[in-house]
């Protein structure tokens, strides 16, 4: 048989429905695709005519994993669109919510999504029968990255708190401060996580990656900055849709951005880190360099650590915002009758990566045309890429032990599939 | 595995975000008390451990807009003894049944180049048009004790304790000051059901509708008094359609807020 075909009919541990179709021939992976099968739910479409202020609370329900990002990239974009800045202590109210959905999003990647896939178990639940320990730390550190959410949000999930311009509600100094304990705690559950992910066992293989992310003069990048990547690229955000397209493919329900001319990229925590290391604090490099992280990390499988490590940074980043906060006079900014402009566009970092978003105003607010980017998207050409190449180091393997490695090279990279609409069924074709 | 004598618990996930699932994992202090009384037995995003049904319980998110998964929910109810909706989509159609009130075409070509790649019903549906459903627990997103308790009565055979009256109740009980009374802010708590804890008003923020039509709603009153606060017929429509738009009395007082769709 020299022809052989492996598919993934659900892919597991990963936010939303896909599946993967492999075809082989003679000995090498001809096609890979990875097909997204989540049914589409066109928010594009139905954005249009609604206010643009309800466009946060509206693009958020794209994801229940990563609703802030969704509204952090709307919001960001709106402002633009009606020419106002919020800044001072509302943008650190906005940073300080975003550390919470990147503890809590990273939290649940690493113990409950990721590592099971390196100690060899289904899922977190059989690995607390062993390992009781780091079940129950992933777990009270998601916790706390939630109860930032609830606190500042109003809840876990579709946070109600964020409005274009700022929050409805800012929390008083005693309500800010319940959250020091908690937080302080869970930098320490941190470093322990980057220590217990950096000892796991990791598969010797290097990829490379076009890191794209976002870099800010001073600051790790949550909310703004330029779009920066490892082959040079630097540019104002504004301009991402000139260097970045999306293209439709048959098998597939979600698109797939290209840099023009170019090809895959990569976004997401590896990004982030190797673009943005010198911006890290001094506590989370020296722990990085402690377990051996090397300055640009191209081991997919290594994320865990990279992930650990921007735990690590966002626990002390939200403990430095309270420490700092004083209640603002008004809980945001208000915004004009209409907008200045008929356009506006951000991207704020997902715990997944960049999220584009792109508004087209009518003069009276009102949507006229949505343009949403999510990260997954982003990344599955290359995610396709990494699987081509776990097939070609295993091809002579059985089709499910085959199966299963793809699986793993997919789960590396977080892929949230409700994002990008969904994923997971693995067909392997060998010719 | 040994046979187990303990209910078996699945996970299923229709048209969605995955928000309602995830609040299973967001049970922090009480997930694995729940992995130890219940076997999970098919839960794909937490597990790549699957189990064969039958299953005791399914609880089902998202909503039904595809012919693939018009058949898929039929076979998810041949192999459930209860099946719980879960979430605003498995229950109203969710912000997706936008599309109930458009024309599929429009939709398709506004996010795709190809819309022929896409398959798609022209509408989004509850669960509950579809098969029998035994318990339908509301919101956008649900509220994870409230996901507790109905997963706890069922394992013990009792009806869930889940009120069906308005957001009011739950302001009046938390003693937020009502925000339509001080402000003269639009609020839909009066017409919506209770679960959420009333969070909006707390934050000084009008109820948005998320869990749903309350059980006697007056939504005729309630657009009197939107639009007597300043709301346009067309914002009063946008109010009734966000995210349980499909739900009937929403959609009724969305439709009777008298505005054509496009204007």
């Amino acid at each position: 048989m020299n022809e052989r075909t492996i598919a993934v009919d659900y892919l597991a541990r990963v936010e939303g429905e896909g599946a993967l179709r492999v075809r082989i021939e003679h000995g090498t992976a001809k096609e890979v695709e990875l097909r997204i099968f989540e049914p589409p739910r066109f928010f594009e479409a139905l954005l249009r005519g609604r206010a643009a202020t309800e466009a946060p609370d509206i693009t958020a329900r794209i994801c229940g994993i990563c609703p802030v990002a969704y509204q952090m990239s709307a919001c960001h974009s709106i402002e633009q669109a009606y020419g106002i800045h919020v800044t001072g202590v509302l943008r650190d109210l906005r940073r300080l919510l975003y550390c919470g959905e990147w503890i809590e999003s990273h939290a649940l990647h690493i113990y409950l999504l990721h590592a099971p896939d390196f100690l060899g178990y289904p899922d977190a639940i059989r690995l607390a029968h062993d390992r009781p320990d780091a079940v129950q730390a992933g777990l009270a550190l998601k916790k706390v990255g939630n109860q930032i959410l609830t606190l500042l949000g109003g809840r876990e999930v579709h946070p109600i708190n964020v409005r274009v311009g700022g929050f409805y509600r800012a929390p008083s100094r005693d309500e800010l401060e319940t959250l020091r304990r908690p937080l302080e705690e869970a930098s320490s559950l941190a470093e322990r996580t980057v220590r217990f992910a950096a000892g796991l066992h990791f598969p010797p293989i290097e990829e490379e990656y076009e890191f794209v992310a976002l870099r800010h003069p001073e600051e790790y990048p949550l909310n703004e900055g330029e779009l920066v990547s490892s082959r040079g690229l630097r540019i104002p955000v504004t301009r991402f849709e000139e260097e970045f397209e999306e293209v439709q493919v048959p098998y597939s329900h979600a698109l797939q951005a290209h840099r023009r001319g170019g090809g895959a990229y990569l976004v997401g925590p590896l990004a982030r880190y190797a673009l943005n290391r010198d911006r890290l604090p001094p506590r989370a490099r020296k722990l990085a360099d402690e377990v051996g992280l090397e300055e640009v990390v191209r081991n997919p499988y290594r994320s865990i650590v990279v992930r650990a490590i921007e735990i690590v940074f966002a626990c002390e980043e939200a403990l430095r915002l309270i420490d700092r906060y004083s209640p603002p006079a008004a809980a945001r900014v208000p915004l004009p009758a209409t907008p200045s402009q008929t356009r506006g566009c951000a991207i704020t970092e997902a715990p997944r990566g960049i999220l584009y978003h792109r508004y087209d105003l009518e003069p009276d607010g009102r949507i006229r045309e949505a343009k949403i980017v999510p990260p997954t998207s982003q990344n599955q050409t290359r995610i396709e890429e990494d699987v081509r190449h776990v097939v070609a180091g295993a091809i002579d393997r059985p089709d499910a032990e085959l199966a299963d490695a793809c699986e793993k090279a997919i789960r590396n990279h977080d892929p949230c599939i409700s994002c990008a609409t969904h994923f997971l069924k693995l067909e392997v074709e060998r010719v | 595995m040994p046979a187990s004598p303990r209910p078996r618990l699945a996970v299923w996930k229709f048209a969605s975000c995955d928000g309602c699932q995830l609040s299973l994992l967001d049970c922090e202090d009480e997930l694995l008390a729940v992995a130890g009384e219940v076997e999970i037995s098919n839960f794909v995003e937490a597990s790549s451990a699957v189990a064969p049904g039958p299953y005791d319980l399914s609880l089902v998110e998202g909503s039904i807009t595809t012919e693939h998964d018009r058949h898929r929910i039929q076979d998810v109810r041949a192999q459930s003894r209860h099946l719980i909706t879960i979430g605003a989509c498995a229950t109203s159609g969710g912000i997706q049944a936008l599309k109930n009130f458009a024309h599929l075409e429009d939709f398709q070509r506004a996010v795709y180049a190809r819309p022929e790649y896409i398959e798609s019903l022209a509408t989004s549906t509850a669960i509950a048009d579809h098969i029998k459903v035994d318990f339908e627990l509301r919101g956008c997103p649900i509220n994870k004790h409230q996901l507790l308790e109905v997963i706890s009565a069922f394992l013990h055979g009792r009806r869930p304790n889940v009120p069906t009256d308005s957001v009011c109740i739950e302001c009046k009980r938390r003693g937020t000051v009502c925000v339509v009374v001080a402000q003269g802010t639009p609020c839909l708590g009066p017409v919506t059901q209770a679960g959420c804890g009333a969070i909006c008003p707390a934050y000084q923020r009008g109820c948005y509708g998320c869990f749903g039509p309350q059980d006697t709603p007056n939504t005729e009153a309630w657009t009197r008094k939107l639009r007597d606060l300043g709301l346009s017929p067309i914002d009063v429509q946008h109010v009734y359609r966000t995210f349980n738009a499909g739900a009937k009395p929403f959609r009724a007082a969305g439709d009777a807020a008298g505005v054509r769709e496009g204007t």
